[in-house]
């Protein structure tokens, strides 16, 4: 097996395994694995192989939504694993970089394409702050991102309550006002042709953000030394690269891509700002989308597209009787499998050793 | 006497290369058996195939007359084969006792029993001579020590037969000697022995029997009693090999390098070395020698930046380095070989041609307005690969992780020399080279030296430090205790200085 057809084949493999894994659960339970497999293609094209009803696009645009936050928080993973840092900080990177959109779509007053762009800058460089504390201490005082990512994650948390209640906070205490239309991404032609679905121009960004991941990591000098420190710091300090400013450059590139997830959701799905209980587990979903994805760009992007048509199909599954949750079991055992890559290939390639003796025997 | 192992005929194809061309390699029981090849001729592999890491393509391979498939390394030491890999595989914070047992280890109840454990490890030891402190961490352990422990691996196991990767390549001359007299021990109790080396000596000295290999394919076996060591270098390499280093006297010139009251510390919080002065000057080359760890490593990391120094300078001409970053150390002309090859010397998960620029990736050609052109770093590698004969399955996209030892240390030494650094630290340059790419290294650093750079050549084998140095420091518990001219000196003096038994001051008087 080829390294490349085999970062390939393996992931697609343990998505095969983790649908076997769903369908058996839904067996179990009595129910019927076709209904669960038509709740996901709905899910994610709005056709329904089941019934007779005309096409919805709106399961489309809602897809794509759901797609969209955890491309970027996948990105952020990735981009930092690349310099062999293990960063889960994306989940607070993403709400300091909803709440700087936030503040800047209620402060500002500008025509559209300066203020839209300012909003997106804003969560951009919020995100790459808050990225840049861990990488710092790490940097300076060998201190583990883990940790540190950990505490500003609750840091962002309560920081994005207090300000949105004490500052921007509305009537109801848990929005702020509604952002000005040049605030937002919303785009009524791509509502109209999703039936209404909250569909915006969020794609774009998250597009460019995917091109310059790829850029950055595999064609600039930059992202050659960032590789050569994730593999191997000690060379790379011979070879005369400048390790620790690399570890801050590094998260704080992770954190913009978390950071302009925040925007995305704030400024295209809502508009409006919130306060929230509790992450909401986009900077997890990140993490198991980079692990599926090889912390690969063209990989991302397909298993940020998988784990949201998971998402999407929730609670079309609910409604044909399916239990929820088993989406999320599925997509827990997709990054298991992913995880177990090592014993899947070994497993291949004793299936493949046998193959070739008993094919030895055929010609004997 | 039969024969223990008989690989029939075996085949093994890598992406891009055939390792092992239909090769027969039988062994007699109670001998030792070396592996002769060049860099890259297969030997690794065919004894990973013996141990059942690789499942060769074809051939057969019979233990004590039977035929056996070993499907992985379980079945290997069921089979009672052992192996030493090039590249040790210990756990370093567990103790050596913990090592030797690992995966069979003695139980009470479900606890670990330590205490028989550590016994049969002791009496081990005590049987074949192997001297090791069984609670020591591993970390803390010589190179020569660890390997004693990856001996006793295989003995706990029970193994008869025994496979050493390159065991002497990271040993001291005292160690080797040690790992010799311990190999005969073996042999007396009963064991079998297959010895990888690219040193002809120690087949000399120790090897009943020698096949050698050349591009996977087999040359031939020979009684080593009755073969000569230029015979064997020339069966491996196809042609008459040069022992001896070719070059004209040096005609130094300006000092380049200057260390003056230099203090290092070492791992372990003490001063590896102390007040350390050395000048290396303009087209000579310096060798530097002494037994291993006392100080070169330390004295080496502080020229090149990898290690801070306490106290004291160091001179680049006339520009003070010690405290610079290493990236403006290696623009005013500071290159470095270092010894660890996979600590510092590659990144084994980029490809050869990634590695090959590791340095420069960020310079015209291989690079402009922080964009690579991965046209010129390929164009680089295969400039390089051709050059400096570095041999892969893939060229200039093999990765690094997959070849062999000896080429991975070549792609380090063509990376460097190519450089062409006005100052140039150079350590243990031809570790695991064979004896064709070591004649070919050497003449490379010579003509370094007549182009009229700064050499400073640091290795454990004295008789590299003989052959291509002009002048010898001796380097005794962190102090430079003698300077001598390589011609007039011989193995004894040094021998003596190495000790700490003879100090001799330089002429002009500094020490
Ligand atoms: N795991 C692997 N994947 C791909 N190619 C490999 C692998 N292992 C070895 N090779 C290739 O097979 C050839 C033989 O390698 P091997 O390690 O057996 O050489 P060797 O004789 O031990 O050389 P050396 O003296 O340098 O250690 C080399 O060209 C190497 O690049
Ligand atoms: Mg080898």
């Amino acid at each position: 097996m080829t390294k490349r057809r085999e970062k390939i084949l393996l992931p697609l493999l343990a998505v095969l395994l983790g649908f076997i894994l769903g369908s058996l659960i839904v067996i179990a339970t009595g129910r019927s694995p076709v209904a669960m497999f038509a709740a996901m293609v709905k899910g994610f094209s709005g056709l329904d192989i089941i019934n007779d009803v005309p096409w919805n696009t709106r399961y489309i645009g809602e897809f794509v939504i759901n797609a969209m936050p955890i491309i970027l928080t996948g990105l952020a993973f990735a981009f930092a694993s690349r310099t062999g840092l293990f960063s889960i900080g994306a989940e607070g990177q993403l709400m300091v970089g909803s709440l700087a959109a936030t503040a800047v779509a209620l402060l500002v007053q500008a025509p559209r394409f300066i203020h839209l762009p300012l909003v997106l800058m804003a969560s951009i460089l919020a995100g790459a702050l808050w990225g840049a504390v861990p990488g710092f201490l790490k940097a300076r005082f060998n201190v583990h991102e883990v940790t540190v990512s950990i505490m500003m994650n609750y840091i962002a948390l309560h920081l994005n309550n207090f300000v949105i209640l004490n500052i921007f906070g509305s009537q109801d205490k848990v929005k702020t006002a509604f952002f000005p239309e040049t605030a937002l991404l919303k785009s009524p032609f791509l509502q109209s042709i999703t039936r209404g679905s909250r569909l915006n121009w969020g794609f774009i960004p998250v597009i460019l953000a995917l091109v310059v991941f790829s850029f950055i990591i595999n064609k600039t000098t930059f992202g050659y030394s960032l590789r050569a420190v994730g593999y191997n710091k000690d060379a790379s300090r011979y070879a005369g690269m400048k390790v620790n400013r690399n570890i801050v450059l590094s998260m704080m590139i992770a954190g913009a891509f978390a950071g302009l997830a925040g925007s995305v959701i704030t400024v295209g799905t809502f508009n409006f700002g919130r306060a929230m209980s509790a992450a909401e587990g986009y900077g997890f979903d990140g993490i198991a989308v980079a692990l599926v994805g090889g912390n690969e760009a063209s990989g991302i992007l397909f298993a940020g597209m998988l784990f949201g048509m998971l998402k999407s199909a929730q609670p079309l599954m609910q409604s044909q009787g399916i239990p929820r949750e088993i989406a999320g079991i599925i997509q827990a055992s997709i990054v298991l499998f992913v995880a177990m890559r090592y014993g899947i290939k070994m497993l291949l390639e004793r299936f493949k050793k046998q193959q070739a003796v008993t094919a030895d025997g055929d010609r004997a | 006497m039969g024969y223990i192992i008989e690989m029939l005929n075996i085949t093994k194809d890598f992406p891009g290369i055939r390792a092992n061309d239909n090769v027969t390699l039988q062994v007699e029981e109670r001998s030792i058996h070396a592996l002769l090849g060049e860099n890259g001729a297969g030997k690794s592999t065919l004894m990973s195939i013996l141990f059942g890491l690789y499942k060769a393509e074809q051939g057969s391979i019979r233990i004590r007359g039977k035929e056996v498939s070993i499907e992985d390394p379980n079945v290997a030491t069921s089979l009672g084969i052992g192996m030493v890999h090039q590249h040790f595989k210990l756990v370093q914070n567990f103790t050596v006792t913990e090592n030797i047992v690992l995966g069979s280890e003695p139980r009470k109840g479900i606890l670990l029993d330590t205490r028989s454990a550590e016994k049969k490890v002791e009496s081990i030891s005590k049987l074949y001579g192997l001297a090791v402190d069984p609670r020591a961490k591993i970390e803390d352990i010589s190179v020569g020590m660890q390997q004693r422990v990856e001996i006793l691996k295989m003995l706990y196991r029970d193994a008869e037969i025994l496979i050493f990767d390159e065991p002497t390549a990271v040993l001291t001359p005292q160690e080797i000697h040690e790992l010799m007299q311990i190999m005969r021990r073996l042999v007396e109790e009963g064991k079998t022995i297959v010895l990888i080396t690219h040193k002809l000596k120690e087949i000399k000295a120790v090897a009943d029997r020698c096949t050698v290999l050349r591009r996977g394919r087999c040359v031939g076996t020979v009684p080593v009693a009755s073969t000569t060591e230029e015979q064997m270098a020339e069966m491996m390499v196809g042609r008459e090999v040069n022992f001896h280093v070719e070059k004209g006297a040096a005609a130094p010139k300006d000092v380049l390098l200057r260390i003056r009251d230099l203090d290092v510390k070492n791992s372990k919080g003490l001063l590896g070395v102390k007040k350390l002065s050395l000048e290396v000057r303009a087209g000579e080359i310096l060798g530097l020698c002494g037994i291993d760890g006392n100080g070169q490593t330390e004295l080496i990391q502080a020229i090149t930046g990898l290690a801070k120094a306490e106290s004291g300078h160091i001179f680049l001409r006339e520009k003070e380095i010690t405290n610079l970053p290493i990236r403006e150390r290696l623009d005013l002309g500071l290159g470095h070989i270092p010894e660890d090859r996979h600590r510092h010397g590659l990144v084994l998960d980029f490809n050869l041609d990634e590695n090959l620029v590791l340095h420069n990736y960020m310079q015209r050609p291989f690079a402009s307005w922080g964009v690579l052109n991965k046209k010129a770093i390929k164009d680089n590698a295969a400039r390089l690969i051709e050059e400096f004969d570095v041999r892969s399955g893939q060229g200039a996209a093999t990765p690094a992780r997959s070849m062999s030892g000896g080429n991975q240390q070549k792609a380090i030494v063509a990376r460097e020399i190519d450089r062409s650094p006005d100052v140039f630290i150079v350590a243990q340059p031809t570790r695991g080279l064979d004896v064709g790419a070591i004649e070919y290294i050497h003449k490379r650093i010579v003509a370094e030296r007549d182009k009229g750079k700064a050499i400073l050549l640091a290795s454990l084998e004295l008789d590299e430090i003989m052959d291509v140095s002009d002048r010898i420091a001796v380097i005794h518990e962190g102090e430079i205790v003698g300077i001598v001219q390589a011609a007039q000196t011989d193995e004894n003096e040094l021998g003596l200085m190495m000790s700490g038994s003879l100090r001799k001051t330089p002429k002009g008087g500094q020490a």
